[in-house]
């Protein structure tokens, strides 16, 4: 054997395995140090870590409230959107999956390489967003391949729906993700980066209570973020429900009736405050801003120099022109001073060593056929003796130039000026040619659409002024009411009880306007069986002079308006348009009484009393049918489906027929399912054109 | 008949050291059920099963051969694998997986030469010493013995196979300790060692940077978040959190939840120590402890040199596995993906473990036989 020589006695040496078990032992000591030291020292920070790491808070988005209008039809509501998400799992190669996932969702191949590599850095449990809004389809093939594509996942969002056209879009506004600046201001501290807010109109205002609460619900996942099971769930809180003033037959009339103008309509009942109708051109369509507007529609959108994000029924401050003239009647009489003034105008007169033009020899004017005639002469040589003091303190006293505090952001205050203004901002002295201008709405003087309403409906109804509201407060909880009042001061609800005999001799005055007669501003406005009193009014862009100077070869036409009330005094609707640059002001005054029609129409078809209304201006030929879009939601069948059904489509309306509104239209294009024509949307189409006289 | 047959009996084998290892073995079971239950790796405890089956058959068929023949043959037997480890680099012959070159396939059987050279080296360390009977060594010893066990790491490490490499040094060291090293030749060898891996840590040519990354990431985990930095931040919450008493079986949220990686082989530990906390942990270090013990007193009482060297051998191998998984797991050692012995799951391991144990009851039941 080759170990002949080993002995039974030879053997290793008993001290150095000694020194190995020993050696062992300190090994071991080591070893359950160790486990000491996590698991008995340290075992609470590590089960804090182990929760941290299985359990994920995961946010359950409440709906948000939807807006209704003054008759509880839908205006705006939310609908289900999914969402398609790439999760990066170990050990899969998504890379190879590329090309079909581009071509499965429709998606640009470079565009989605591009997208993950903007994630490469980012922690590998966090799923890239690469399409939003997946449509039923790619919904269809992301299933289908579940299998050979695990990377991919869906997320349910409800998003909101706004009308198409951006109808009423700047009264309901618009929601976007909430923005740096606005998580530095204490106003949104309770808001979180990537939360979803109301950034202009309603939407803004009464973000607090349209947006709900969110909830959450704390779900296990394992380490590649996959759920495997849930431990608490905290219920959203959805939002709440508002129900606007706003009327959508008389807010698609008044849609209508501007067409494609720019300006303004405020439809208003000046009994209460409640805004009816509220349009401003040019719009946007807030359903862009819906998903994640793209960068190039958001600067077409800031640098179009018509700037369509203006709410201009509420922002565009402008020379209200010869509306004015109904306060400086007011001021007038109340000072006694109207009452006996006759002028006698010859188209103009000389003030300061200045000659001021007046549209027309008028001849012999008095308070009452200055209204409806609007001779600048009378106003000017009223203004001259009221001086600019008493204009002012009337003027202010109404409500020019300051707020009307209505509930939406951004409301423009308006010019109203003095000779302390003038003092206060040139460091010069007023002056008395100043006057003048004031007189008849010019210079300085700036009012919006929405306050000429308010003013203009106020006077109407014997100095009873409101506060302009688009949601009924009786819905709001009472903290929220005063805080509303807080955010958004203005003049409000004021009580200047005006002389019986002036505030006759206003409204007659105005209600001549729309009467056919000699020198009437807006006989062609004139309706049938409708008590519709108003004034309008022409503000020069520029003075007459610069004008003459300046618009050779080229046209300028002057920003026109019209206010109007029905019936006279005590009115339920005050409407004001606004035209700019639209030339004369029986332009607008025909547009605002197809607003005052559609109004008594209705009011009269509830009442189940309707004569044939003859429209101001009736089309020479039966123009072509219009393609309208809209949303509305289905009532409950009944078999237990607790939610209305959203529906959208295209429809074709007929515009009226002389004597009568009748709609014959068909469905034309409804994505989903469209087989009844809805009632509500068998609204008149006024013509688009405007025949010159 | 032989005189040394005859007095050769299961009555001297080592029952109790058997009992240990399969109480081991059935605490791996379980946790590898445990483990596994809601993975892809589901059923694998019963694979161990037959592994452990086939190593209890190997250790039994083990004890039956006089070592003696095996270290007769072991100059062969060495030849054989340092043959097969050059040809496994082939790439044609070699089976490439997860990046190293270790397997060569033998039909449907992936065979890893690299996990048998332990049990072979073991057997040559043990004959090289036991041929020098004991006496102070001498340089030219040093060499050899550094040569002989260098030459199989050297080819290992080209695989590239660190965590196998690594197994190969404390047979080497065991060996030139009960061998008969000088400490003046300790001294010198500790200080060229240091030289040397110090040398080759900065030259870039021995180390890949993934290896010095996860070799360095156990000190600060954060060098290495999404790779093994990850995996011992994970080990180290699921240690941690067991507490005391730990969450009970099938309840480690770390384990459970896929975070703690491959928590039924070289992490297993640590789901372990998650599921039944420091007590469990502890039992179980307890019951490594005493097999050592227990190994290391078959080596005082056997008959002759190379009998205690070769069990000194397999309880290096051992101590040095344990000592760097758990270590691993702990926090206090690089990760390297050394199994844990008679826990992990992992055939090759099982098999090892358990015929190295064959070897050491062979030792113990010929002490009274010559």
């Amino acid at each position: 054997m080759a170990f002949d020589r080993f002995t039974r006695g030879e053997k290793l040496s008993s001290l150095k395995l000694t020194v190995v078990q020993y050696g062992i032992l300190v090994m071991m000591l080591a070893l359950g140090a160790g486990l000491w030291r996590l698991q008995v020292l340290g075992a609470d920070n590590f089960r804090v870590l182990a929760e941290q790491n299985r359990i994920r808070k995961v946010p359950i988005l409440a709906p948000r409230g939807k807006l209704f209008d003054r008759e509880n039809r839908l205006i705006v509501d939310n609908y289900p959107s999914v969402s398609c998400f790439l999760v990066r799992e170990q050990g899969h190669n998504v890379d190879a999956d590329l090309p079909l996932i581009a071509r499965g969702l429709g998606l640009d191949l470079d565009q989605l390489r591009a997208t993950l590599r903007r994630y490469r850095s980012a922690p590998g449990y966090q799923p890239i967003p690469i399409k939003q809004e997946v449509t039923p389809d790619e919904q269809a093939f992301i299933a289908a391949h579940a299998s050979e594509l695990p990377e991919l996942e869906t997320i349910d969002q409800e998003r909101r729906l706004y009308p198409r056209d951006g109808y009423a879009a700047h009264l309901i506004g618009y929601v976007g993700e909430v923005s740096e600046e606005m998580l530095n201001d204490p106003r949104y501290a309770a808001y979180e980066p990537g939360d979803v807010v109301g950034k202009a109109g309603v939407e803004e205002s009464y973000d607090q209570l349209l947006r709900g609460q969110d909830g959450s619900r704390d779900v296990i996942v394992d380490s590649r973020g996959r759920e495997v099971g849930y431990l608490r769930t905290q219920h959203a809180i959805p939002g709440q429900d508002l129900r606007l003033t706003i009327d959508n037959d008389l807010q698609r009339a008044a849609e209508l009736a501007l067409g494609d103008r720019q300006g303004a309509i405020v439809a208003m009942d000046p009994r209460n405050g409640e805004i009816l109708a509220m349009v401003s051109r040019p719009s946007f369509d807030p359903n862009d801003f819906a998903v994640r507007i793209d960068r190039t529609a958001w600067n077409k959108l800031i640098t179009d120099p018509e700037h369509p994000l203006l709410n201009k029924a509420i922002q565009a401050q402008l020379a209200p022109g010869s509306t004015f003239k109904v306060l400086m009647s007011v001021a007038g009489l109340e000072e006694g001073i109207a009452q006996n003034l006759r002028v006698e105008c010859n188209g103009g007169a000389n003030f300061y060593g200045h000659y001021y033009h007046c549209d027309e020899k008028h001849g012999l004017v008095d308070i009452h056929n200055a209204i409806p005639m609007s001779c600048d002469t009378f106003y000017y040589t009223l203004a001259d003796k009221l001086g600019i003091d008493r204009i002012s303190r009337y003027a202010t006293e109404f409500g020019y130039g300051q707020k009307t505090g209505i509930d939406l952001p951004g409301e423009q205050a308006g010019l109203m000026p003095s000779a302390q203004w003038v003092m206060k901002n040139y460091h010069r002295k007023w002056y008395a040619g100043e006057t003048i201008s004031v007189g008849i709405g010019q210079g300085a003087i700036e009012a919006t659409p929405l306050q000429l309403a308010r003013i203009i409906g106020g006077i109407a109804s014997d100095g009873h002024l409101v506060r302009p509201h688009t949601v009924f407060p009786d819905q709001l909880p009472a903290d929220f009411r005063h805080a509303l009042l807080d955010t958004y001061p203005g003049s409000g609800k004021v009580d200047i009880p005006l002389d019986p005999d002036a505030w006759m001799t206003i409204t007659d005055g105005m209600a001549e306007v729309t009467q056919p007669g000699l020198y009437h501003t807006a006989g062609s406005a004139h309706l049938e069986g409708i008590d519709l009193a108003g004034k309008t009014g022409t503000a020069q862009v520029m003075s007459h002079e610069a004008l003459d100077r300046t618009s050779k070869g080229r046209i300028t036409y002057p920003n026109v308006w019209f206010v109007g009330v029905t019936p006279r005094r005590n009115p339920e609707l005050v409407v004001t348009v606004l035209w700019q640059n639209g030339e004369f002001s029986y332009y607008p005054a025909r547009i605002g009484a197809q607003v005052v029609a559609a109004y008594v129409e209705k009011q009269r078809r509830l009442a189940h009393n309707l004569p044939a209304v003859k429209a101001a201006t009736a089309p020479a030929a039966p123009p072509k049918p219009a393609e309208v879009g809209a949303i509305w939601s289905q009532p409950e069948t009944g078999n237990g489906q607790p939610v209305a059904r959203i529906r959208a489509g295209h429809f074709f309306v007929n515009p009226p027929a002389p004597g009568g509104v009748h709609a014959t239209a068909a469905s034309a294009h409804a994505p989903r399912t469209a087989s009844a024509l809805p009632g509500r949307l068998a609204l008149a189409l006024p013509p688009r054109q405007i025949r010159t006289p | 008949m032989n005189p040394a047959r005859r007095f050769l009996s299961f009555r001297d084998f080592d029952w109790a050291l058997l009992a240990m290892v399969l109480v081991l073995c059935a605490l791996s079971i379980f946790e590898i059920y445990s483990a596994t239950l809601h993975t892809r790796y589901t059923g694998f405890h019963t694979k161990q099963v037959f592994w452990i089956v086939g190593g209890l058959f190997g250790m039994f068929l083990f004890a039956k051969i006089d070592y003696h023949k095996l270290i007769d043959f072991a100059p062969w037997i060495y030849g054989v694998f340092l043959f097969l480890l050059g040809i496994v680099l082939i790439p044609g012959i070699g089976h490439k997986a997860l990046g190293a070159r270790r397997w060569i396939k033998l039909g449907p059987v992936l065979f890893q030469p690299s996990e048998w050279v332990k049990l072979v080296l073991i057997l040559a360390v043990a004959r090289y010493f036991a041929n020098l009977g004991g006496r102070s060594l001498t340089g030219r010893d040093i060499f050899k013995a550094f040569v002989l066990v260098g030459v199989p790491m050297l080819l290992v490490l080209k695989q590239p196979d660190l965590g196998t490499t690594l197994t190969y040094a404390p047979i080497l060291m065991a060996g030139l300790f009960l061998g008969g090293i000088s400490i003046r030749q300790s001294i010198i060898l500790f200080t060229a060692g240091l030289v040397l891996i110090a040398g080759a840590w900065t030259s870039g040519k021995v180390l890949k940077p993934y290896q010095k990354a996860r070799l360095t990431s156990f000190i600060n985990p954060d060098n290495d978040p999404r790779g093994s930095g990850y995996q011992i931040r994970q080990s180290l919450i699921a240690v941690g959190s067991g507490g005391i008493w730990g969450k009970g079986a099938e309840k480690g949220t770390q384990t459970q939840g896929d975070f703690l990686p491959i928590p039924h082989a070289d992490f297993i530990f640590a789901a372990f120590s998650e599921e039944h906390g420091f007590v469990g942990a502890i039992l179980v270090l307890l019951l490594y402890f005493s097999i050592l013990m227990r190994l290391i007193q078959n080596a005082q009482t056997a008959a002759d040199l190379p009998g205690a060297l070769l069990i000194m051998g397999i309880v290096a191998v051992l101590t040095f596995q344990i000592a760097v998984n758990v270590g691993m797991v702990i926090g206090f050692m690089p990760v390297t993906g050394i199994p844990l012995p008679l826990m992990s799951y992992g055939g090759s391991s099982v098999l090892f473990t358990f015929l190295a144990l064959g070897v050491a009851m062979n030792v113990r039941m010929r002490r009274f036989v010559n």
